[in-house]
């Protein structure tokens, strides 16, 4: 039969794709490679090539080590709550009850959204004197007074004070961030998790009922274990999701305060599009490229491992 | 997953336990689906009132002094950022990327799923392997190819580099698709005279519309959202794309004009929102194709 032989066609099909590939995926990154080892100032015409002068320049660069434990604040805050918050919402829209498909669609819908524009009412939200939540402290501290009012007593120390401006504090302006991550995320999340949930052979939980399991035990000793592999493949899709947080950042927090939200990808731009320094930038973008590699290579290696338990029981 | 089981029946009560933890469970889902919601009713209801309003609270939102759909026009209208050229250049960017996408992966899938030639693994494994490069790496030296070639601040240079993570996804998910069709189709395609090509055309293709709507789905919506490429590809207001321009609007206006800017970011929101409605299902397609089985 011919459709053995080495058929030449084959070489046409996929030369458009793999071309284009070539030249703006593979290009860039040798491109990125080689301006990484230069000094290389965008509107200067001198790029004088200093080796690895840059990656020894980084290790030593507070604010880009700043920026890089920021990254791992925020990854660190958002795959755990991302990944529990999703699994339990997956669960809830498993469960036979009528509607649940229209639910699944409503809560895929900010993953779908402009980015901008979500930002733009997350700073709604967090706004010092209108935002959301200085108004709802605002209904408990009414709340409060008028229960002290009506029970006699001074419940003053509970009211909580209103006005901060969230997005000016420290901590808080991360803590959005990290909202804002696990919400628009939570859509796409859920519906692996839906899944990996429907892959889960029935026999299980009824040999599990057989056996006298409980609901906390079914959840405990069936569900979890089959759903290991979705949740490593979560988060890990989370993880590295979460090392490029861009366009929130931007747009709500400029990396402040005092940079506690001067995340890597946010830091790159600065260094690429305001100071100009591409070769600089270059070196930058490949510790994040590192960061991200080793978290799949971890991937990898739990992967294996789970499957040799699985082989070997 | 539980409540899939017959359940056994423990006592005179558990009809009523089963219908109170239904009840929960559906305000457990009302809940969360507020949570969602909520913020886009009040970007709609804001930008419904007064134009240079303060910004309403929640016991205000929904009873404005007075109602100013205007709001809309006067946005897509604004002489100085002009919101109805930024969803022109949103469209045709959008649409340039889905046709692009389309046709090389399509092609690049079938040579995957049904011809063979030597290297087609390997090929196959750089393809998969670009989709590791995380964007930041890429928009530097992508910015100076893409200035080499005359295509900053032009359709090209946003329509074509922009989706370079997608292409290796699109195909990926086709070829995903390609390999489920019978190839006793393209034998009896071939026997009445059909090339490859043919085949392609007059058989794979109209046999996997689902797979083509799910790759178009994401990178329409890939394309409209993003950010990134659109701020550094372009740098003329009459070049911005929806996404951008919306930035720029709220950065001219910040911490005023609240009911303007939220006018202009519904109008970035409802071309997102009418795809995915329409095509929510090849999105849940896509994700647990890329996710369980990859």
């Amino acid at each position: 039969m011919d459709r053995h032989r080495n058929n030449y066609r084959g070489y046409l099909f996929v030369a458009p794709a793999a071309i284009y590939l070539a030249a703006f995926s593979l290009l860039p990154v040798l491109v990125a490679a080689y301006l990484s080892l230069h000094r290389w100032h965008l509107l200067k015409p001198a790029h004088p090539f200093v080796g690895l002068g840059n990656y020894a320049q980084l290790a030593r660069d507070p604010l880009f080590l700043n920026a890089i434990r920021n990254t791992l604040i925020y990854a660190g805050a958002t795959v755990p709550l991302g990944v529990v918050s999703a699994l339990l919402v997956a669960i809830l829209v498993s469960k036979p009850l009528k509607g649940v498909g229209f639910f699944r669609v409503l809560y895929y819908i900010p993953a779908v959204c402009s980015q901008v524009a979500l930002s733009m009412i997350f700073v709604w939200i967090m706004a010092p004197e209108i935002g959301l939540i200085n108004y709802c402290i605002g209904g408990f501290n009414h709340l409060v007074q008028g229960l002290g009012h009506a029970a006699g007593a001074d419940l003053s120390r509970l009211v909580i004070p209103t006005g901060t401006d969230f997005l000016k504090e420290p901590g808080w302006a991360m803590a959005a961030l990290v909202a804002l991550g696990v919400w628009v995320g939570l859509g796409p999340r859920m519906i692996i998790f839906v899944a990996g949930l429907q892959n889960i052979p029935q026999e299980l939980y009824e040999a599990a009922e057989i056996d006298g399991c409980g609901r906390w035990q079914k959840f405990r000793y069936v569900t979890l274990p089959q759903l290991a592999p979705t949740v490593l493949f979560v988060a890990v899709t989370t993880t590295i999701a979460a090392f490029q947080l861009f366009t929130p950042v931007y747009i709500i927090t400029e990396g402040g305060p005092q940079r506690t939200t001067d995340v890597v990808s946010f830091h790159i731009y600065r260094e690429a599009w305001q100071k100009w320094e591409a070769g600089m930038a270059s070196a930058q973008s490949f510790v994040l490229f590192a960061m991200i590699l080793l978290v799949s290579v971890i991937q990898l290696l739990l992967m294996r491992k789970g499957f040799r338990q699985e082989v070997a029981s | 997953m539980k409540s899939s089981l017959p359940l056994p029946d423990y006592g005179r009560y558990a009809g009523l336990r089963r219908r109170v933890g239904t009840l929960f469970n559906y305000f457990l889902l009302v809940l969360i689906a507020l949570m969602t919601v909520l913020p886009f009713a009040w970007m709609f209801f804001t930008s419904l009132h007064p134009p240079t309003a303060e910004a309403p609270t929640l016991g205000t939102l929904f009873r404005p002094p007075s109602w100013h759909p205007e709001n809309y026009t006067f946005v897509l209208f604004f002489p100085e950022l002009k919101v109805w050229r930024f969803a022109v250049n949103s469209f045709i960017v959008t649409g340039g990327v889905v046709l692009f996408q389309l046709t090389i992966c399509s092609l690049a899938a079938f040579a995957f799923s049904r011809l063979h030639w030597r290297g087609r693994d390997v090929v196959f494994f750089l393809f998969i392997l670009t989709m590791m490069i995380p964007g930041q790496v890429l928009v530097v030296p992508l910015f100076l190819i893409v200035e080499k070639l005359g295509w900053i601040n032009s359709y090209w240079g946003l329509i074509i580099p922009a989706q370079y993570l997608s292409t290796a996804f699109g195909t990926f998910l086709l070829r995903q698709f390609f390999i489920t069709i019978p190839p006793a189709l393209d034998e009896a395609a071939r026997l009445d005279g059909c090339g490859e090509l043919g085949v392609l055309w007059h058989v794979i293709l109209p046999a996997s519309k689902p797979a083509l709507a799910t790759v178009a789905a994401f990178a329409f919506i890939w394309t409209w959202t993003d950010f990134y490429w659109a701020l550094i590809a372009t740098h003329t207001s009459d070049m911005r794309t929806l996404e951008v321009g919306l930035s720029i609007f709220n950065v001219s206006y910040s911490g005023t004009h609240y009911p303007l800017r939220m006018a202009a970011a519904v109008i970035v929101l409802v071309p997102v929102l009418a795809v995915f409605l329409l095509l929510q299902r090849y999105f849940v397609r896509g994700v647990t194709m890329s996710g369980v089985k990859g």
